[in-house]
């Protein structure tokens, strides 16, 4: 037996026939062009409920800046427009305040069971911001934070850090935003102070937020867009948009849409805000393999199905979207396949979810 | 230059209800069949069975190599098989059979199994328990806390600086497996795995969906293979993070 199972290793050694494969072309772009895109300024959203990034000429107002092939790097690299780094975790402070920032990373990075009280949908703080909070181009926490406070038009105030996270657990994470001064912000806070540890107090801070996309050369396309979620997405998010779960139910990725996925409240519901998380990020470890094009394809896709309503909601759908929605960068209230986005009636109350769906 | 993905026939053993079930069934078969010598071929499961544990025509019994509860040879790279999703396998035996993976043991195996019996024994591997880990010896080279430290913080952060997501994005928290494509690492091993990621480096397996392990594998260095090998085959298949 012992000598048959060297022979049949032996042959599985000999057995490496090289074959040519060539898919990778479209991983690195070394020379993707990257950019100081800070459309947000004072203003982080303004510019997003008020453009109509779906006609080619708006985008330019919209994200303040000049379309990303208009820049190019002086290196050729991407990324490399960002000069500023987080500490390593190595690095962490001990102590007491260690062990608040340590809090805030495992909350940021499985938010469903670090903080169940506030999270209603099967995302994490790291499915939108990746590598725990850390990487440029995916709205990482340290720009984020020394972005802040900052008046938003979304909430018509200056809104502090803390607010705006917030905002995240009320929308993106469909849930119930915890009080100010909740030991889960306080952490979130603290995690993001520390990472954001010699940067400038700059909300230009290049890296922040995702990068500003052009203008699609054609209005975006629902079937295009349907198109490369099929070939690019659904492997891991599902045909149906629901993400995964392992067998024991770990929402590994996460839903698109439906009612486990961010309301229509959200920020990610912006379709250029969606595109331009797409096109630097997804699909995870092919980041920029898409074209401009199927990045504002596949947002206006994923942004056409229905997702639990509007926190903001008035009580009539036309009525929510011309307060909240009145912009072509949102589908809310338009009609998709004979159904009225967002018509789902009052949102749902608020339930933590049970041990298992997190 | 992305291979469009096909979506029929999810096996229905994805449904863990179902998965269960099966298992309990299949445990309760497999008993029957160590017991007695006997294989069963009344059923879709039993013809798997068949398979395994006799052979089909020129293929000889997947238990020679794979072992009777489908726990692989670790120490040779005779990977784990059983609880591994039947649509992976499926895939991986008509990558043999159709030479785009490439292995002088398992091409003409496949080949010599009918379509048919491919599926069946996908499905029959894939409703047995998953054997508790970890039981795998390391790599030979890899060993110490550093090379721990590595393969810990590639399989569960990444490097994303060089756009590497962590193993286990995709793969799942502890390396359980999600879906249909993307299989279960944890207790698998050691050898088989880093055997893996060095032939897609090297282009010896196709590159499965989207490319993406191609892409992944290209950035690790060779002692990142094994440390990662390393990591996920001292992890248990099962049980709860």
């Amino acid at each position: 037996m012992s000598t048959a199972r060297q022979r049949l290793l032996g042959g599985g050694a000999l057995a490496l026939i090289a074959i040519a494969v060539a898919l990778y072309a479209a991983g690195v772009f070394d020379g993707q062009v990257t950019q100081d895109r800070e459309q947000k300024m004072a203003a982080p959203e303004a510019a997003q409920f008020d453009a109509k990034p779906l006609t080619p000429n708006a985008a330019n107002d919209l994200v303040g800046d000049p379309p990303r092939t208009e820049l190019a790097s002086p290196d050729g690299t991407a990324g490399a427009h960002v000069a500023f780094q987080p500490p390593p975790e190595s690095t962490m402070p001990t102590g007491d305040f260690g062990d608040v920032i340590r809090r805030g990373r495992d909350i940021f990075i499985d938010t469903p069971r670090a903080a169940p009280a506030y999270v209603g949908n099967s995302l994490r703080c790291v499915s939108c911001h990746l590598d725990a909070g850390r990487l440029a181009d995916s709205s990482p926490m340290w720009a984020a934070f020394v972005s802040y406070p900052a008046y938003r038009s979304k909430t018509k105030s200056v809104t502090t850090f803390q607010q705006r996270l917030q905002g995240c657990f009320e929308y993106s994470m469909n849930g119930r935003a915890p009080p100010l001064g909740a030991p889960e912000l306080v952490a979130l806070e603290s995690y993001a102070y520390w990472l954001a540890s010699g940067a400038p107090l700059d909300p230009k801070i290049p890296g922040r937020g995702y990068p500003a996309l052009a203008p699609p050369a054609q209005t975006a396309d629902f079937a295009r867009g349907e198109t490369v979620y099929t070939e690019s997405c659904a492997l891991c998010h599902g045909d149906d948009g629901a993400g995964q779960r392992t067998q024991d139910g770990y929402a590994v990725f996460p839903a698109l849409w439906g009612p486990d996925s961010f309301n229509w409240g959200a920020g990610m519901g912006r379709i250029s805000n969606a595109a331009a998380f797409v096109k630097a990020n997804m699909p995870l470890g092919l980041p920029d393999s898409l074209t401009d094009q199927q990045a504002w394809d596949v947002a206006l896709y994923m942004n056409s199905h229905e997702r639990p309503q509007d926190p903001r909601y008035t009580g009539d759908v036309q009525g929510t979207r011309h307060e909240f929605h009145n912009t072509d960068d949102s589908m809310y209230g338009r009609e998709v396949a004979g159904k009225v986005l967002g018509a789902s009636g009052a949102p749902k109350p608020f339930r933590p979810l049970h041990a298992a769906q997190r | 230059m992305k291979t469009a993905r096909s979506h029929h026939s999810r096996p229905l053993t994805e449904n863990p209800t179902v998965a269960r079930e099966n298992r309990l069934g299949v445990r309760g078969w497999q008993a029957l069949g160590l017991a007695f010598g006997l294989t069963l071929s009344v059923s879709c499961h039993a013809d798997g069975a068949a398979i395994a544990t006799t052979g089909a025509g020129a293929a000889p019994a997947c238990q020679t190599c794979h072992g009777p509860a489908g726990e692989g040879i670790a120490q040779a790279g005779f990977p784990r098989l059983a609880g591994l999703g039947a649509a992976y396998m499926q895939r991986q035996l008509d990558a043999f059979a159709d030479g785009t993976r490439v292995n002088a043991v398992m091409m003409p195996i496949a080949q010599a199994l009918s379509d048919t019996d491919r599926a069946a024994v996908s499905a029959y591997y894939a409703a047995l328990p998953e054997p508790p880990g970890p039981t795998t010896p390391k790599t030979a080279s890899t060993s110490g806390p550093e090379a721990a430290a590595v393969g810990a913080t590639l399989a569960t952060r990444g490097r994303w600086a060089d756009t590497l997501p962590a193993c286990e994005n995709c793969h799942g928290p502890g390396g359980r497996g999600v879906g249909p494509d993307f299989p279960l690492l944890a207790g698998q091993s050691a050898a088989y795995l880093a055997g893996q990621l060095t032939a897609w480096k090297a282009g010896t397996r196709p590159p499965g969906p989207m490319g993406l392990m191609t892409v992944v594998a290209r950035k690790l260095s060779d002692d990142e293979v094994r440390a990662i090998a390393d990591y996920y085959a001292e992890l248990p298949a099962r049980g709860s993070r």
